[in-house]
């Protein structure tokens, strides 16, 4: 079989698996960011309690491996009553594994916000909510935009894992495809390119984008 | 069945776990032993003059460092059949991981190697040295410190990634773990003693790293 044939043949099964993949990488992203955005904070807490419980959250989740987090909300959780269905457990595992991450770059960019940021805010006598909305969070975001660039692509790399748990993603249905055709150069690198496609021209270019919008609205550019 | 953790089924499970824990280790080690070598030879390449070879490494590092780990672990694994190459578990599984971590060590060098400030350069040409000379007794030698930070954090990274090798049947810890896991039908416990083994070496080794790396930093002078 060509190559085009295999195309013929197997390309739909390709773009469902495809939109699987963006779909799982879409929610997890959104999932993390929101994680991130409140485990960062509550590590800034000058409450010893609040700090902790986000420590311990952003060290039990760095330190294990996403599989083993994955396999444990799947297979382990059911059994304290809380069975997720596959495509949910997918994006939550990578969501939660990668908010732990995004976590200490809500951190570091908080805290390259300028100390007279902080001060001028303090002198509007602006409350502490509309302090962190209005005037530190949108200077930590361009700040930490460029490492969310790099974590996106991780996170996008990571669904590939769900494929483990029978999502039927890009990844699974490579592995599908694979099995039944034993023609993996072209199954296996099919699916690397499309992979490479999704990082390299929407994902990354999106995010330079939104660096460029961000930096002009704060007329750093 | 419920969550009731089973401590008589906990201690039989135990010393499966910590074999396959050996396991896990060594594959983390061959496969950080072939990043740290290739990582070199990538970064190196990519300061040839030769601009054909820089560019076709630096899409390839690319291409790597933007698709997933467990994908080119089943190209690796799967393909070398298809053009009568067989290649066990083990040996596509540290090529695989190897590769995949080689391609990000090559970027932590390229940062080092940048941050080597021209006058060494300058310094090694007046003392006519050969290139190799250079590289190898002046510019690797001050590369590698500031990159130690880089590096630690990425043998940190294929020690968690190592599960991944499960899927081609390495019989790390993961894979470990499932087999009982099925054979069993207890998901619970293995499942849960992964995951503290992992915190358990994960946590203090990073830990080690920082200490060592403001140690080196240190005695370089660099703090």
């Amino acid at each position: 079989m060509s190559y085009i044939e295999f195309l013929k043949e197997y390309g739909p099964r390709f773009w469902d698996g495809t939109l699987v993949t963006a779909g799982q990488f879409f929610l997890a992203s959104a999932l993390a960011i929101v994680i991130a955005l409140i485990a960062g904070l509550m590590k800034l807490s000058r409450n010893g309690l609040i700090r902790g419980i986000a420590v311990v959250y952003i060290e039990i989740f760095r330190g294990t491996s996403l599989l083993v987090q994955l396999y444990w909300i799947f297979f382990v959780l059911p059994l304290f009553g809380l069975t997720l269905p596959k495509f949910t457990a997918g994006f939550v595992a990578v969501g939660m594994n990668l908010g732990a991450y995004g976590a200490e770059l809500v951190r570091g960019g908080i805290q390259s916000v300028p100390k007279g940021q902080w001060e001028a805010a303090y002198a509007l006598s602006m409350s502490p909510m509309r302090r962190m909305w209005r005037i530190i969070l949108p200077q930590a975001f361009v700040n930490m935009l460029p490492p969310w660039g790099n974590l996106l692509i991780e996170l996008l790399k990571n669904t590939a894992l769900v494929a483990l748990i029978s999502v039927s993603d890009l990844m699974f249905e490579a592995k599908q495809i694979n099995g039944s055709t034993f023609l993996s150069a072209q199954t296996f690198g099919t699916a690397l390119i499309i992979y490479y496609v999704f990082a390299r021209f929407i994902v990354t270019p999106f995010m330079r984008w939104l660096e460029l919008v961000m930096r002009r609205k704060l007329g750093r550019a | 069945m419920g969550f009731n953790w089973n401590w008589e089924f906990t201690w039989e499970i135990l010393p499966k776990l910590m074999h396959a824990t050996l396991n896990t280790l060594m594959a983390a080690g061959f496969g950080y032993a072939i990043a740290v070598v290739l990582g070199m030879v990538f970064a190196l390449a990519q300061r040839t003059p030769y601009w054909v070879l820089t560019k076709v490494v630096r899409e390839f590092i690319e291409f790597i460092r933007s698709t997933p780990l467990i994908l080119q672990i089943f190209f690796v694994y799967y393909v070398g059949p298809q053009f009568g190459l067989k290649l066990g578990p083990w040996t596509a599984g540290m090529i695989a991981i190897g590769l995949h971590y080689s391609a990000y060590l090559s970027e932590v060098y390229r940062g080092g190697l940048d941050a080597v400030p021209k006058g060494q350069w300058e310094a090694c040409t007046a003392l006519n040295m050969s290139t190799r000379d250079t590289y190898w007794r002046i510019v690797i030698p001050q590369a590698i410190p500031p990159a130690l930070a880089g590096m630690g954090n990425y043998l940190v990274g294929i020690f968690k990634d190592t599960p991944m090798l499960s899927v081609i049947g390495v019989a790390e810890l993961m894979h470990t773990a499932n087999a009982i896991g099925s054979s069993s039908y207890r998901y619970l416990e293995p499942y849960t003693l992964v995951g503290i083994i992992f915190l358990a070496i994960s946590l203090p080794t990073a830990a080690l790293i920082r200490v060592f790396e403001d140690r080196v930093r240190r005695k370089l002078g660099l703090k």
